[in-house]
């Protein structure tokens, strides 16, 4: 058991079916995550990240035709029926959300929804449950937490709902932790506060963790792997200083060097041209393929497997697998040179 | 009005340009707005969204607008723009105060301003195709149908898209990326000299920013602009941006060339806000958060410097005196007590400067 992954999915496919076409939303993704590792998947949008999350927990509309195996804490998630899912979801694999304020019911306190959830799945009385509450707002640091408890969602600022909404998910110590885009909608000084909470909690309850995001440097910060997600497929999978540091991917390269960072400033971004595919049709071959200025013949007549690269790495392509082409990796420099906070005020440079 | 008295009027406008004069110049704009609530609606109490804000945008340059949510750079382009009245405070246009008798008109000032907004889809009439979007606003400003026609399409064409292939859809046959370049086309058709671009990439995905980046790095070379690009992503404000202005709950907390606030921030605030920043390198990971808690809520905001319930450095005087914003000797402004000779704060300089 503790050799086992606490999530193992192999070859999952999801497809939305509807009467004109179906939607190809995620094609072949096999990946696995350990206990205590946070595995990252950076997609923009529409690349089928947040499907592959919801798939963990089979969260999707009916009308989905879902292929592959999903294994989670020793479940296999695609032979369970309602009630046995009812007992892995939240026990189990917790996940948390983009917006707290729709997670979370408005009418209900916090301390409620969270004595709720642990009475459910544990059996235990309120008074137990509510004890275990005060706890778990202690663990994700809201200040003054027996107040809290009888604070309704709205009564929060947006920080602290996230925290309420973190406690709730680690309410019955889950293995898994699914995060959907957590700090998307935060202050960047609020976001890096929710980061290393989160990173703090998953290394103390030894979790294993799978962290959607859309923001390379929220990856860099929190992730052990990243596997970087296109149009339906991981391009990418592989350690996070490795991804970053030498992508080996040219869409991981594009993304990392059209986003702004480090030395960018004063020269000209390089641009992915186009946009990406329409998921009713993907083209032929690599999906990648119509933007990407390495793609010859080959990458366009079969769907490129995933290769083993540079030892721990996977990547799709062709051409860096066969290593006919070198990648630039993104240039992180100038950090460094960002005071550290509190600096010291009056010894001026 | 005819086409060409459109096009003599920009002429006209820009010629007369002094160069020691700002193209904008904004002083002690304030707006509270009030909240509706308590007994039958009578007291809720006001937003400060918008405290005594001055500023200058020079011709020709990018000025950045840098801040958390609720600090007030969205209502601070609004109340530029006029899109809605402001409580005090002044606005000239080019040495023209806006408003005043003898001075621009709302309609002449909107001649030369724009605004680009993050929500690509909403800022758009979802009925009208395109190519009539943009060509309504030079119409209405009195050039033909035809000719305002024409300028829509060499718009199209100056913002990447190819007029024939795109003229006459309509704004939910288009992409994100690809509806933010109409709104960019739509902003330019009256030839303003100034564009406010409201988080207008902070909605799109990351390798179509860096598309539309370089296209208002183009756009401005070629039309000559001046922007004011007001965004929460602070990689993307220091790459476009010459100067920056940092906003804290109403106020402005900094100011100042891109190189210094990025390189040697004065402000406790602004130290933070960097050092928040999520790092890019998995080596070289952020150990400790430099603030903790939100930003306080602006209805009440406290009283003194805003910032100082969150500010490592705060002393009695920050509770006492609010700091007004100083030119600093690197450059800039800053609104700090720590950064005043003799302000009372035991981190600033004991001796008054001279």
């Amino acid at each position: 058991m503790s050799k086992e992954p606490v999530v193992t999915v192999e070859h999952l496919s999801v497809r939305f079916v509807g009467r004109d076409a179906s939607v190809a939303a995620v094609n072949d993704v096999s990946f696995g995550v350990d206990a205590g590792k946070v595995l990252a998947i950076l997609g923009e949008s529409g690349s089928g990240k947040s499907v592959t999350l919801r798939a963990l927990l089979r969260l999707l509309p009916p009308r989905t035709r879902v292929e592959g195996r999903i294994r989670v804490a020793g479940h296999d998630m695609t032979r369970l029926d309602e009630a046995g899912l009812r007992m892995v979801r939240g026990s189990k694999v917790a996940m948390i959300f983009q917006e707290p304020m729709s997670a979370l019911d408005p009418v209900f306190s916090i301390g409620v929804q969270i004595a709720e959830t642990i009475v459910r799945h544990e059996g235990v009385s309120y008074h137990v449950a509510n004890r275990r509450a005060l706890e778990l707002l202690d663990m994700v640091q809201i200040p003054s937490a027996a107040r809290r408890l009888k604070s309704y969602p709205h009564e929060l600022s947006g920080g602290m709902r996230q925290r309420a909404m973190i406690a709730l998910a680690l309410s019955c110590r889950p293995q898994l932790l699914l995060a959907d885009e957590p700090t998307t909608a935060l202050d960047v000084t609020v976001q890096i506060q929710i980061i290393l909470l989160l990173r703090q909690l998953q290394q103390n309850l030894d979790m294993a963790v799978v962290f959607v995001t859309h923001d390379v440097g929220v990856a860099a910060e929190v992730a052990d792997q990243i596997a970087v997600m296109y149009a339906g497929r991981f391009v990418e999978l592989g350690p996070a200083e490795a991804v970053i540091g030498s992508p080996a991917h040219p869409y991981t390269a594009a993304l990392l060097t059209s986003t702004v960072v480090g030395s960018a400033f004063g020269k000209r971004l390089e641009a992915i041209p186009g946009m990406p595919p329409d998921l009713r049709a993907l083209p032929v071959g690599c999906s990648f393929q119509p933007r990407c200025r390495f793609a010859e013949d080959r990458c366009r007549s079969a769907v490129p497997p995933e290769f083993a690269y540079a030892g721990a790495h996977m990547t799709r392509c062709l051409r860096v697998a066969a290593g006919e082409v070198a990648l630039p990796g993104p240039n992180l420099g100038e950090r460094s040179e960002v005071p550290t906070f509190p600096s010291h005020f009056g010894e001026d440079p | 009005m005819s086409g060409s008295a459109v096009a003599a009027h920009g002429a006209v406008a820009r010629a007369g340009q002094d160069p020691a004069v700002p193209l904008l110049s904004v002083e002690n704009l304030t707006k509270h707005f009030a909240v509706k609530g308590g007994w039958l609606n009578r007291s809720g109490g006001l937003v400060q969204a918008v405290d005594d804000v001055s500023f200058n945008v020079r011709s020709g340059e990018t000025l950045g607008v840098v801040g958390e949510s609720g600090c007030g750079k969205s209502t601070t382009a609004r109340l530029i723009m006029h899109l809605i009245a402001r409580d005090s405070g002044r606005i000239s246009f080019a040495g023209r105060l806006v408003g005043a008798p003898h001075g621009l008109s709302r309609r002449d000032l909107h001649r030369q301003m724009q605004m680009v907004f993050q929500d690509s889809y909403a800022s758009l009439n979802p009925r009208l195709p395109v190519a009539t979007s943009i060509a309504f606003a030079p119409f209405i400003h009195g050039l033909g149908k035809a000719a305002a026609l024409k300028r829509a399409m060499q718009l199209l064409e100056a913002v990447g898209l190819d007029p024939l292939q795109f003229a006459n859809r309509y704004p939910h046959e288009l992409s994100g990326g690809q509806r933010q370049r109409i709104n960019i086309a739509r902003a330019l058709a009256l030839e303003p000299r100034l564009v406010i671009l409201d988080e207008a990439v902070s909605a799109l995905d990351k390798s179509i920013e860096a598309q539309v980046l370089n296209l208002l790095v183009d756009l401005k070379a070629h039309f000559d602009l001046t922007y004011i690009f007001i965004s929460h992503d602070l990689n993307v404000v220091r790459y476009i941006s010459d100067r920056v202005m940092v906003m804290y709950l109403g106020k402005v907390v900094e100011i100042g060339p891109v190189h210094r606030i990025y390189r040697s921030p004065q402000h406790p605030y602004t130290q933070a806000l960097l050092s928040a920043m999520p790092s890019m390198d998995p080596r070289r990971r952020t150990l400790r958060a430099p603030l903790s808690g939100d930003p306080p809520n602006p209805i009440s905001p406290p009283s003194g410097c805003r910032f100082r319930t969150r500010c490592p450095f705060a002393e009695q005087v920050c509770e006492a005196v609010p700091p007004s914003l100083l030119a600093v000797a690197k450059s800039g402004a800053v609104a700090c007590h720590m950064r005043v000779a003799g302000s009372g704060h035991s981190r600033a300089d004991k001796a008054v400067a001279h």
